[in-house]
């Protein structure tokens, strides 16, 4: 099947979102009830939105921040949160000198305010109606739509094998560290892996660095059944390398979904 | 009834007239794309122009370097909301590609390596600037980039400048793309912000 094809028919069959409405998507007001540090960089926002009602995991949301003379500043962040309705969980990693990233983990106290608008994204997501294993790639701040799933799995009475596979700078640069270790103590259908780029763990096998083939597990074949579906998320340049990972590995290129996140 | 963050000044450099409202200047380059890069060599390439009665006309690479070329300096509008200025190009206008075939044709359908799609109006392709561009900063395009080759509206966020394009159909009607399936706006001009289904 084309992607075209698998498009319209997720279009058809997953969404829950802009492609089933009408009329625009309207941007809503949030306020910050509550925030935690999740590592050094990264800050979980839990936003009371009025009006939102839900998402598939994976979806995404546009982040509009006003100044008081009325400047505004657009970007877009991935729903961490499984759905609910009137709230909205969002991680955001601050990247140096980042105008929207900045704001968000360091200055935004709970009762301030901001504006969101979604949920968007038709493509990248993943709902418990999904049969199959699944084979989640992640870089950096793109573990936060996996996450989504990872939690949308264990909420749902999907029975789906999950296996993560995260890659982060160090130890300290894991985020939902303690959540995800337990996801993969108390459900044995889940398996996460960690891997580092830069330095790991004393005890560690693996040698620091980037995504290498052998850390990804090999495609099902006709005897046994693998990942039906791989979502791919990070930095343009880990995605970029992953993918073509996977495809080498004999992963179906329609069967890789992937999100960039820039730069 | 505007929301405030409290606290947020921003770095105010979003005043460039060039800028599309909601939009920011990023000088690196990203990628949106669906799943992976297809790889596509050069030899291989090729553009199937599909006109209204099914004939199809296929362009080779070379077909491609034979044609009229220009070098052109665009601003481009992603909808993830960033915008990169005076970007150049090299590339050959979609109008000389399509040549008599458009006359009747109200829309286009452009395929792509990978299956994606995109649809636009052909007045967009043919009326406006619109090129099947090849190389970027004077080098290759890169395949992360759309590379060997692929579509360039500049009026239109990016998403309908399809990366890896390999085929144009002629239609008398408008039938949705990819993006424009899950959710994009059917047109999709940045000044208009039409980013999403009803903008
Ligand atoms: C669909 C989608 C979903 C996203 N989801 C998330 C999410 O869940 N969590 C999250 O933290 N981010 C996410 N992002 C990235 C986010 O939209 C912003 O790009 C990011 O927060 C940087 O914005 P900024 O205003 O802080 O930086 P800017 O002011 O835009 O950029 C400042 C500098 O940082 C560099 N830069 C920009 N982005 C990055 C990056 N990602 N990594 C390293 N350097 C960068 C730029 O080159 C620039 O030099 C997502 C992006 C997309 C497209």
């Amino acid at each position: 099947m084309s992607a075209t094809e698998r498009a319209e028919g997720a279009a058809k069959t997953e969404s829950s979102g802009p492609a089933s409405r009408r009329g625009p998507i309207r941007w809503l007001p949030a306020r910050l009830r509550a925030a935690r540090m999740e590592t050094r960089l990264a800050r979980t926002l839990v936003l009371d939105v009025p009006g939102w009602s839900g998402h598939a995991p994976g979806q995404h949301v546009d982040v509009r921040l006003t100044a008081e003379d009325g400047y505004t500043a657009q970007r877009s962040y991935s729903v961490a949160s499984p759905s609910a309705q009137d709230q909205v969980e969002l991680t955001v990693q601050r990247v140096q000198g980042g105008e929207v990233s900045t704001y968000l983990t360091e200055i935004m106290l709970p009762g301030d305010q901001l504006e969101i608008r979604g949920p968007l994204g038709g493509w990248f997501q993943w709902t418990a109606r999904i049969r199959g294993p699944v084979l989640l790639v992640g870089g950096g701040s793109g573990v936060v739509p996996l996450m989504a799933m990872l939690r949308e799995r264990v909420r749902s009475d999907s029975s789906s094998p999950f296996r993560l596979i995260y890659s982060a700078r160090t130890p300290d640069h894991i985020i939902y560290t303690s959540e995800l270790h337990q996801m993969g103590q108390t459900h044995p259908d889940i398996q996460i892996s960690r891997l580092y780029t830069r330095s790991g763990l004393p005890d560690d096998t693996r040698e620091p660095g980037r995504l290498r083939i052998e850390d990804l597990p090999p495609p099902g074949n006709e005897i046994t059944e693998g990942p039906s579906r791989v979502y791919v998320c990070g930095p343009t340049g880990f995605v970029e390398h992953a993918a073509r990972l996977l495809v080498d590995r004999g992963y179906r290129s329609s069967d890789i979904r992937t999100e960039r996140f820039g730069s | 009834m505007s929301v405030i963050s409290r606290g947020f000044g921003g770095r105010g450099d979003n005043d460039d007239a060039r800028i599309p409202p909601g939009q920011h200047e990023t000088y690196d380059f990203p990628v949106l794309s669906a799943g992976p890069t297809p790889a596509v060599s050069r030899e291989e390439w090729g553009l199937d122009v599909t006109d209204l009665d099914g004939a199809v006309t296929r362009w080779g690479w070379p077909d491609l370097m034979r044609a009229p070329s220009e070098e052109f300096t665009v601003d481009i509008h992603c909808v993830t909301t960033w915008s990169k200025l005076d970007t150049s190009w090299r590339g050959v206008r979609v109008r000389d590609v399509l040549g008599d075939l458009a006359t009747e044709a109200e829309y286009a359908l452009v395929r792509c390596y990978g299956g994606y799609t995109t649809n636009l109006p052909i007045g967009d392709l043919v009326d406006r600037d619109a090129w099947i561009a090849y190389e970027y900063e004077g080098d290759d395009l890169e395949s992360a980039h759309g590379g060997p080759a692929r579509l360039l509206v500049p009026h239109l966020y990016l998403w309908k400048s399809a990366k890896w394009i390999n085929g144009i159909e002629l239609h008398l009607d408008d039938e949705p793309g990819f993006w424009e399936t899950l959710g994009y706006h059917e047109y999709g001009d940045p000044w208009l912000e039409q980013r999403y289904v009803g903008d």
